[in-house]
């Protein structure tokens, strides 16, 4: 494949679609699917094909829109309208209703509705655009051609170096500098080298990853394809979870088109580079998203974190220097190399660049996936682009962030701007991007509870201060929520946090008190309410 | 020395054993095709069986403490049959803050089961699922494997006694 040959594809899709006077999208991932979205499609096609309009009307099932809560959304093109919640019964009235009166009560404003207006796609830029199981499409968007200009006119360094200019950081929620990681692994020595994609999205409450990948799948192997040839890779898997079927579905199938393509394989468009990407499978295990355990998955054992160092871009997959990097990453690379670190660079605040996908959701109205720039406060994010809080009568408490790795953070810190420092400022962190909003019905302890009865069944057993504390911090927890705890338990309580989070082997551990700690540093009024007066205090109170 | 690509004869005619075998061949019997090919198993027969882990382990070469222990390790794998229909909760953060532990109380009262139960005619099994990263229409429930998601806990309760009595 050369960029003549992806020209004369982007020539032929253009010419393919200028017979057509409307063209309708429907998103069409899990999400959508869940409200019928599946029957939507079939239904909008059957109707146009009743109709003969086949040469008239296009009808694509794309990827994610964003706003879940309004789903299935369909969008008309060149008319630029969009509609909500649609159902499969009205696909005849959609397609009597194009190129005349749309249909008032189902439309949705994007230019003025915060939620579409104030988000800045570049990671998701394809996403609900382009029909993601057709690799013509990627092309025809511009894809795979900043692959082609990496490996035939840049040298690795060069690639690298846009990375570091950009100041990309790792999206999975740890915020090592990419580039500093992919220069690592290019200097590591390795008869092979491997690039790993984390697509172990293991957050309760988050999804970007699945999404990303079921809407724009090329764009994540552009980026490993990228990375392979900056870091001398020559083989690759994506590590998925399996309880995403569609986005397996669609991974495996965008390698298969790639390499029909020549742009994945054996020497890639006549150049020495070659990449061979294959797809494992999780198997529910929360622990795979940190980096040793889910290279210990790929080769066939437990999950299990290794001790640090070696890192993974020194030894990682079968001893060799691996490139390990999360989805969301990946799919920031192409972007980067075609418009220039610097460019990038420009959005974000001073130490994060570039923009954020966060999954919003909870008590919120509008729940969805949403990409904004870094530095974006929290209020922007709840009270702009998230519309609220939904339930009449119910106020804002606090928003979750990180999983069950981060922490609550409450009203008085709303003005915070989003980044990786101020987060974890306040004893939450960025994580890979779930938000989940709490109203006030929630109680905090039984949040923290939640949490740390997910981090025990999710431990691994490997060292003992994550299989044994998460137990005793589960159950302190529970003396709490019963009003059995004493001011004992208190202390207790914050020293147990503080002995898991030090001693732990893995990331896991080491954050797995965060809920706790967090939630006692902003409600910690909610714990004491359960201390019952200890035998001393109802002495001194009969004095 | 081990004598590579042994053939192990499959514990018995089933013809699903040869799906078992192509993945474990497509990746030349390697050892690290061992959770590629416990997937593939519960795929073909809905649970990871004995003699399926035996089969296993004895073609791949992977002593059977280890493939037990990968087994039992990730909690996708089950190793007792489910029942002939399965529902899932998502007890994920998005689920649990809009009232999946009302479904949960429900499953309990009405059916008298517990997360990881089957009820004794073997009609349904009740798991919990792992986040399936549909939070935007939480609270979210698999029935059969099918998502269903937007309702209140009621409307819930509600679709599961239908789905229930649909059957018979």
């Amino acid at each position: 494949m050369t960029n003549e040959e992806l020209l004369e594809i982007i020539n032929k899709e253009a010419e393919e679609n200028s017979k057509f006077r409307h063209c309708i999208s429907i998103c069409n991932v899990t999400g959508c699917a869940a409200v019928r979205s599946n029957e939507l499609v079939a239904e909008l096609q059957a109707e146009v094909k009743k109709r003969g309009l086949e040469n008239e009307v296009q009808v694509k099932p794309v990827g994610c829109m964003g706003l879940c809560a309004a789903g299935p959304i369909i969008s008309i093109q060149p008319e630029n309208i969009y509609y909500r919640e649609m159902t499969p019964e009205e696909a005849p009235a959609v397609i009597d209703s194009l190129g005349g009166e749309p249909l008032r009560e189902k439309l949705i404003d994007v230019a003025k509705e915060p939620f579409f207006a104030r988000q800045e796609k570049h990671a998701l830029a394809n996403s609900g655009v382009i029909n993601p199981e057709r690799i013509e499409d990627y092309i025809a968007s511009g894809g795979y051609s900043t692959l082609i200009n990496a490996i035939t006119e840049m040298d690795p360094a060069e690639v690298i170096q846009e990375i570091m200019t950009s100041g990309l950081r790792g999206r999975g929620g740890g915020g090592y500098p990419t580039g500093q990681k992919w220069s690592t692994v290019a200097k590591a020595q390795g008869e092979l080298k491997y690039v790993v994609c984390n697509a172990d999205e293991g957050d309760p409450g988050a999804f970007m990853d699945r999404s990303a990948l079921e809407s724009d799948p090329h764009r994540v192997l552009e980026g490993m394809a990228i990375a392979a040839y900056a870091v001398g890779a020559s083989q690759g898997y994506l590590y998925i979870r399996a309880e995403y079927p569609t986005a397996i579905k669609r991974m495996k199938a965008a390698i298969k088109q790639a390499e029909k393509f020549g742009l994945l394989g054996q020497d890639i468009c006549g150049t020495p580079f070659s990449l061979k990407l294959d797809v494992r499978l999780g198997a529910g295990a929360f622990v795979c998203g940190e980096e040793t355990a889910l290279i210990n998955s790929i080769e066939g054992n437990r999950g299990m974190p290794s001790l640090r160092p070696p890192y993974p871009a020194e030894s990682g997959l079968f001893e060799q220097p691996t490139l390990v990097n999360n989805v969301e990453t990946f799919a920031n690379i192409t972007g980067i190399i075609k418009k220039g670190g610097k460019w990038y660079s420009q959005t974000g605040t001073a130490k994060s660049k570039g923009t954020k996908v966060f999954a919003l959701t909870g008590e919120i109205k509008n729940t969805g996936l949403i990409e904004v720039p870094m530095g974006i406060t929290l209020r922007e994010i709840v009270y702009e682009i998230g519309g609220g809080i939904p339930k009449k009568g119910r106020k804002f408490k606090a928003i979750q962030t990180g999983g069950p790795s981060g922490g609550c953070i409450p009203a008085e810190h709303l003005d915070t701007p989003v980044d990786y420092e101020s987060l974890k400022a306040l004893g939450s962190m960025m994580g890979s991007g779930g938000m989940i909003v709490i109203d006030d019905s929630s109680n905090m302890i039984d949040m923290a509870r939640y949490f740390m009865e997910f981090s025990m069944n999710e431990s691994c057993g490997k060292c003992a201060p994550c299989r044994v504390g998460t137990v005793q911090l589960y159950n302190l927890l529970g003396k709490f929520q019963h009003g059995e705890a004493t001011e004992e338990d208190l202390v207790t309580l914050e020293e147990l946090c503080d002995v898991v989070r030090n001693t732990s082997l893995c990331g896991l551990g080491q954050a797995a008190p965060n809920p706790i700690v967090s939630t006692l540093r902003y409600f910690r009024n909610e714990y004491m309410e359960k201390i019952k007066p200890s035998a001393s205090h109802v002495k001194e109170k009969s004095q | 020395m081990l004598i590579a690509n042994r053939k192990i004869a499959p514990p018995d005619s089933d013809k699903r054993w040869k799906i078992v075998e192509a993945t474990m061949r497509k990746q030349g019997y390697s050892h690290t095709a061992l959770i590629e090919t416990l997937h593939t198993i519960q795929e073909s027969f809905g649970h990871i069986s004995d003699e399926a882990l035996k089969f296993a382990s004895d073609s791949l070469n992977v002593p059977p403490s280890k493939a037990y222990g990968v087994a039992t390790f990730y909690n996708l794998f089950n190793m007792i049959p489910l029942g002939e229909h399965v529902f899932s909760l998502c007890t994920g953060t998005a689920c649990y803050v809009k009232g999946a532990g009302e479904v949960l109380e429900f499953m309990k009262t009405e059916y008298g089961l517990e997360p990881g139960q089957t009820t004794p005619d073997n009609k349904l099994s009740f798991v919990e699922a792992r986040c399936v990263g549909c939070c935007g229409l939480a609270p979210v429930m698999l029935l059969d494997g099918t998502v269903v998601g937007k309702l209140t806990p009621d409307e819930m309760k509600q679709r599961i006694k239908e789905w229930m009595s649909h059957d018979e």
